[in-house]
């Protein structure tokens, strides 16, 4: 097997663990931890399509800011631990089957989009810094300064609900 | 053996730079706390460590078998065990990890008749790389706080954590200006942007264009490293020691080596964007070509005035280690003034490494300086002043990049 498959294999089984263990912790702090550790193996199933910029900032946004805050939050408020509570009623018997009907339509549905044979191949995955930079404001320059201003609003609207008197 | 070595150069060479970085790194970190302690003593008229060995110079070794011969203590209301000891290896290993993509020297230099570079990595994010690991440094100063469950661990956790994301922001826009002009995220292509002079004498680094943003750079790149006077998060006249107050022996010596080699790792970048890394300051003609026996000079100066520190030395094994490393530096000297391959060799490494010494001495210079910051000042000025700074810069630097390009 290459290396490339092996690495893949870990780091997706470490991602998938990772989250499976979000869910099951009880302690908003070890779930917190769980969530890191998935955005970094995705950062490293990004290094192995060759998509370098986009795996440093998946790092740099998800696990080095925001996560940084969740984590800030849950010391600030000092969050306890979970209680576990037993499944009502109807969480058991409409919840799961729904759940798992959801599920099923979701994979079928991307198993139809996507058959096995077309794959993103490492070297033409346009995900080198430059490409990147010259879609976003060329293609996307629309998109991409709306996001922009849309976040700028979302900080000011934090800061007038923070700020009682400006 | 030897044939599996000759079929995989790459290999071979790959774990022993990685092997040398982090034992060059990891004495660098015990050596500038003896540098920190002495530079800092001097500054206060005092005379620093020097019980251990001549000139304290064996201090690091006895502060660290110390630290491995006491007793291990995990408080018994840690809120989470597993927290408690993660804590402290994320601190260290993030730390070392960002050495990994630090070019020492040129894209490819000869070896004993193999070519390789002088670094462990080239990749094309490589300041990306530097970037996103010192963010997630912040984890460990966030969970050991968190998980010790005492308020002056808490407190200076979540201090700390504030201070390092707001001059993060000021970190990481400071650099753009250095990215506009050298138009690559790789740290050895940024390098060598800067090779060459203005007018014959005065080296293209970019700390001309770009002095604001260096300043801006090196101050946030201070506050980074919970460094005096950005030392809110351990201020031991209100926190006791901030967030590493339940940690004992190793575990406590582990976020103290984090800082340390942190602080190494942010003079190195600092070098290596703003100062021209490892390039030579003197132009390349024939001239100035005699400058390349500067390592030779500086080597065998340091030698002999060791050598002639042997005659004030009162004991005798302190006469012996002077001695020793007396004469190894002038052995240094000899091979690097004989063997011209070693010379060559030597020239990348010794400039960078001269100029991060140069940042290191302004690191502790500014501790033993000034006074610690306020909170609401510390906040005010990162957020008031130095984001501001650095997106002006940016600003102006992109109008002149446009114009220039017409």
């Amino acid at each position: 097997m290459a290396a490339e498959t092996v690495l893949f294999f870990v780091f997706g089984g470490l991602a998938v663990l990772g989250a499976l263990n979000l869910i099951l912790q009880r302690h908003p702090i070890h779930s917190a931890l769980s969530l890191i550790l998935v955005m970094a193996s995705l950062a490293v199933l990004y290094l192995l399509l060759g998509a370098e910029f986009i795996a440093a900032v998946q790092v740099i946004v998800y696990a080095g800011a925001i996560m940084v805050l969740f984590v800030f939050v849950i010391m600030l408020l000092n969050a306890g631990e979970e209680e576990r509570t037993s499944m009502s009623r109807a969480a058991r018997y409409v919840g799961l089957p729904v759940a798992g009907l959801l599920l099923a339509e979701v994979s079928y549905l991307l198993y139809r989009a996507w058959p096995a044979d077309t794959v993103v191949e490492a070297d033409r995955f346009l995900g080198r810094t430059g490409p990147i930079g010259r879609l976003l404001f060329t293609d996307f320059v629309l998109p991409f300064e709306l996001t922009s201003v849309l976040i700028l609003i979302a900080v000011l609207g934090a800061v007038v609900l923070a700020k009682k008197e400006l | 053996m030897t044939d599996w070595i000759a079929r995989h150069p790459d290999l071979v060479f790959a774990v022993v730079k990685i092997v040398l970085c982090l034992f060059l790194l990891l004495t660098a970190v015990a050596y500038l706390t003896w540098f920190e302690r002495k530079l800092i003593a001097h500054i206060q008229s005092r005379w620093g460590p020097h019980r251990v060995g001549p000139h304290g110079l064996l201090q690091p070794l006895a502060d660290g078998l110390k630290n491995l011969f006491k007793e291990d203590i995990i408080p018994s209301g840690v809120t989470s065990r597993f927290v408690y000891l993660l804590a402290p290896f994320l601190a260290v290993s993030l730390s070392l990890l960002a050495v990994a993509v630090i070019p020492f020297g040129p894209e490819s230099v000869e070896i004993w008749g193999a070519r390789t570079g002088l670094y462990i990595a080239d990749i094309n994010i490589g300041l990306l790389f530097v970037l996103a690991v010192t963010s997630l440094g912040v984890y460990a100063v966030a969970l050991a706080g968190w998980s010790s469950n005492s308020k002056y661990s808490l407190l200076g956790g979540l201090r700390s954590t504030a201070q390092m994301v707001s001059y993060e922001i000021a970190l990481t826009l400071s650099v753009i200006g250095v990215l506009l002009l050298a138009g690559t995220l790789s740290l050895r292509e940024i390098v060598e942007a800067q090779s060459g002079h203005w007018s014959g004498v005065v080296p293209r680094w970019f700390i001309f264009p770009q002095f604001v943003a260096f300043l801006c750079f090196f101050i946030s790149g201070v506050a980074e490293t919970n460094r005096a006077p950005f030392d809110l998060p351990e201020a031991e006249t209100e926190l006791v020691a901030g967030f590493h107050t339940e940690y004992s022996s190793m575990k406590f010596a582990m976020f103290f080596m984090a800082e340390y080699s942190h602080m190494i790792v942010t003079s190195l970048v600092a070098s290596l964007l703003f100062f021209g890394g490892w390039l030579s300051p003197f132009p390349a003609t024939e001239f100035w070509s005699i400058t390349r026996y500067l390592p030779v000079v500086l080597a065998a100066a340091l030698g002999g005035v060791l050598l002639l520190d042997v005659l004030r030395q009162r004991h005798w094994w302190h006469r012996v280690i002077m001695a020793a490393v007396g004469l190894g530096l002038l052995a240094v000297a000899g091979l690097l003034a004989t063997q011209a391959t070693l010379l060559a060799l030597a020239q990348g490494p010794f400039w960078l490494l001269g100029k991060t010494a140069v940042f290191l001495f302004v690191f502790v210079w500014t501790r033993a300086t000034l006074p610690r910051f306020r909170y609401d000042q510390l906040m005010a000025f990162g957020w008031k002043f130095l984001v501001p700074l650095a997106v002006l810069n940016i600003v102006v630097t992109s109008f002149l990049v446009a114009w220039r390009a017409g």
